[in-house]
């Protein structure tokens, strides 16, 4: 994986140097807060509802064990022991203290790490599909241009004060595991003739005002990502909305204007900047590309694999939901679910968070992986050593066998700790994880993907759940809505709203509701509940939902 | 007539902590609502926010609050300042961390 230059590491001393004169600043009264806050947010510094909260990027969603390791040991010394991975690859530490964030943020220095651009009017962290550099469905790996993307981004002098904030994600696959058509930008690796390039997917966004991005260029040649992208971030820089924040994204351009104009708006600009490109980013991206070159991949038998799955019912069952097939024989791809029934989605303890390095670093070829699902992945693992990785998840907790299924639920923090929720995610999906848990009924239903935003921002990604929930603030008490249909994948869709919502006690058994008509629906046990929804429409699903309606109508 | 005021807190997080803060009658933060001044007029409540603004080494983000007279002192009206004043409800941290808060 990608090592710091000296460039680089002087760069984030100085950057964390310079905040740290600004804490000291704001605690001395030479800075007021309104001085302040954009100072600390532009170093991922929240101040949420009950404390503090750092949000400390996780580039394109990769970590080797020592960085690991430095997560836990900063939410041993710094916050309450734990930390919160988030839907887009980052990791979030709810209770820092003022006066230490310098500290920690000197903590991640030393491991290569920083919270540069988790916040404010810039280009955000580069996510990437999790599975990247591992999955045999691949084309090509991700991150080295993900790298690259941050390095051009990161400090770009155009960049740092636009109309909102601007998401890319990339994915090297045919299937999209990055959300890639829920981002202003998303970039997907294909090839044309032999040769390597990007389609280019521009306008796509969740929150208040939903959108799948469109294509802006179906084959973009490789070398010339970054002119295209500066001509795109910088077309929207330009006209995008800054007189209303709710209009100011680019999908809002977009729309307004029509993919049309904005590509050939692009395309003019990209003719003026495409000379500016001297070749030097193709250098650059070598060179990255080298530090990126995939292990040799040990080849070993998978026996021990084989007699674990045939005796343990427990290795079966986790082998069954948690592995996904691999790039390089007698290797597979290692999911480990941060949703043990009960638990907050994405949370890990620092020994948890220890308990993963230290699989990565023995049997991992050193490498992690943060999906933003919220679960670690372990990319690169051989057969054999499952039985004994299993072994040691369940010790620690972490060897749920949820992968895909009800349980394995996104949820933004909520009311429980973020200042703009409007009510709480967290024990929403606590209660439909544990239900389905006593139901015994998970493997049964199958795939099925639920997502829980606590707010219209929509950070739990609610509208492209299967099943969606929106809570709200609906006359002072908690209200939750149900999205049904929504799909985050390369078919994208935008779930539509069922009908009206349920309070905090009503969720819970209008989801049961939900799902047993599903069950009674499907015309086969494959069949999931995303394909029946597909096949029948809203109106099952809705009499499920709404029973007193139909009673009423009848 | 004029609408009736609702009775409100002064609000805030503490500077380097990020604690919830109320604003007492005697000029001191509390972290426990009930020993919040309630204010129950318009435009007093529009000065002690001003006293609250004007402490900005202390406090930050301070804002008026609903808020009910209770048996022990300020209650919350709505959900979000109920939760602000206890804490999340996934782990007992926050205020009601080794404390009751009620």
């Amino acid at each position: 994986m990608y090592k710091y230059s000296d460039f680089d590491a002087d760069f984030v001393a100085e950057r964390n140097a310079q905040f740290r004169g600004q804490v000291e600043r704001r605690i001395s009264g030479a800075l007021t807060e309104d001085e302040f806050k954009p100072l600390r947010l532009m170093n991922g510094l929240y101040l949420q509802l009950h404390a503090y909260m750092l949000r400390v990027a996780v580039p394109y969603g990769t970590l080797n064990s020592r960085q690991m390791t430095k997560l836990a040991d900063i939410a041993d010394r710094w916050d309450k022991g734990y930390g919160h991975f988030t839907t887009r690859q980052n990791i979030q530490f709810n209770w820092p203290k003022l006066r230490d964030v310098p500290d920690i943020l000197d903590a991640l220095a030393d491991v290569q790490m920083h919270a540069i651009q988790t916040s404010g009017n810039c280009i955000r962290n580069v996510t990437a599909d999790h599975f990247a550099g591992a999955a045999a469905d691949e084309i090509a790996d991700p991150r080295p241009v993900a790298e690259l993307i941050r390095q051009w981004s990161t400090d770009h002098p155009e960049f740092q004060f636009m109309p909102r904030k601007f998401k890319i994600a990339i994915t090297g696959a045919a299937s999209d595991r990055a959300v890639t058509k829920a981002h202003d930008i998303g970039l997907r690796i294909v090839e044309r003739d032999g040769e390597e390039g990007f389609e280019v997917v521009v306008g796509g966004g969740l929150g208040r005002t939903p959108m799948i991005g469109k294509v802006l260029r179906d084959f973009l040649p490789r070398a010339d990502l970054l002119a295209y992208l500066e001509a795109t971030v910088s077309t929207w820089n330009q006209i995008g909305r800054r007189d209303n924040k709710y209009k100011a994204r680019i999908k809002i351009t977009v729309h307004e204007l029509g993919i049309d104009t904005i590509r050939e708006q692009v395309e003019a600009r990209f003719e003026k900047l495409r000379p500016t490109y001297s070749g030097v980013d193709q250098a650059l991206l070598a060179d990255i590309e080298d530090q990126f070159a995939a292990p040799e991949f040990a080849s070993r038998d998978v026996d021990a694999y084989d007699i674990a799955y045939r005796n343990d019912p427990v290795f079966r069952s986790w082998a069954d939901t948690n592995l996904t097939p691999h790039m390089a024989e007698g290797h597979t791809i290692v999911s480990i679910s941060l949703k043990a029934h009960g638990q907050t989605p994405g949370d890990a303890t620092s020994d948890q968070m220890r308990v993963m390095a230290s699989l990565a670093k023995r049997f991992g070829y050193d490498e992690l992986r943060v999906s933003h699902e919220q679960n670690v992945i372990l990319p690169h693992v051989h057969m054999a050593d499952l039985p004994q990785i299993h072994a040691e998840l369940k010790k620690a907790g972490l060897a749920t066998a949820n992968i895909g299924l009800v349980s394995d639920i996104i949820a933004c923090p909520g009311m429980d700790y973020c200042a703009l929720a409007t009510a709480r995610s967290i024990p929403i999906a606590q209660q439909i994880a544990t239900r389905f848990d006593e139901l015994k009924l998970e493997n049964d239903i199958g795939e099925l993907k639920i997502k829980i935003s606590g707010c219209i921002n929509a950070c739990g990604h609610h509208h492209v759940g299967h099943i969606g929930i929106l809570g709200l603030d609906r006359a002072g008490v908690e209200n939750y809505q149900i999205t049904l249909g929504g799909d985050a994948t390369e078919t994208a869709e935008i779930g539509s709203r069922v009908g009206p919502g349920f309070s905090y006690e009503e969720i819970l058994p209008a989801l049961e509701r939900l799902i047993a008509a599903y069950l009674t629906l499907r015309e086969t046990s494959g069949e999931t509940f995303l394909e029946t929804y597909r096949r029948l429409g809203a109106a099952p699903f809705k009499a499920a939902l709404y029973p007193e309606t139909k009673a009423n109508a009848a | 007539m004029a609408r009736q005021f609702t009775p409100k807190v002064v609000t805030a997080n503490a500077l380097i902590e990020g604690d919830v803060i109320y604003l007492t009658d005697r000029d001191m933060w509390t972290r426990d609502m009930h020993m919040a001044e309630l204010i129950t007029d318009e435009a007093h409540a529009q000065l002690r926010l001003l006293d609250a603004q004007r402490r900005p080494s202390e406090a930050v983000g301070a804002y008026l609050a609903d808020a009910a007279p209770g048996p022990n002192g300020p209650e919350p009206t709505h959900f979000r300042e109920d939760f602000r004043r206890r804490g999340p409800s996934n782990y007992a941290h926050g205020k009601q961390e080794g404390r009751a808060y009620v």
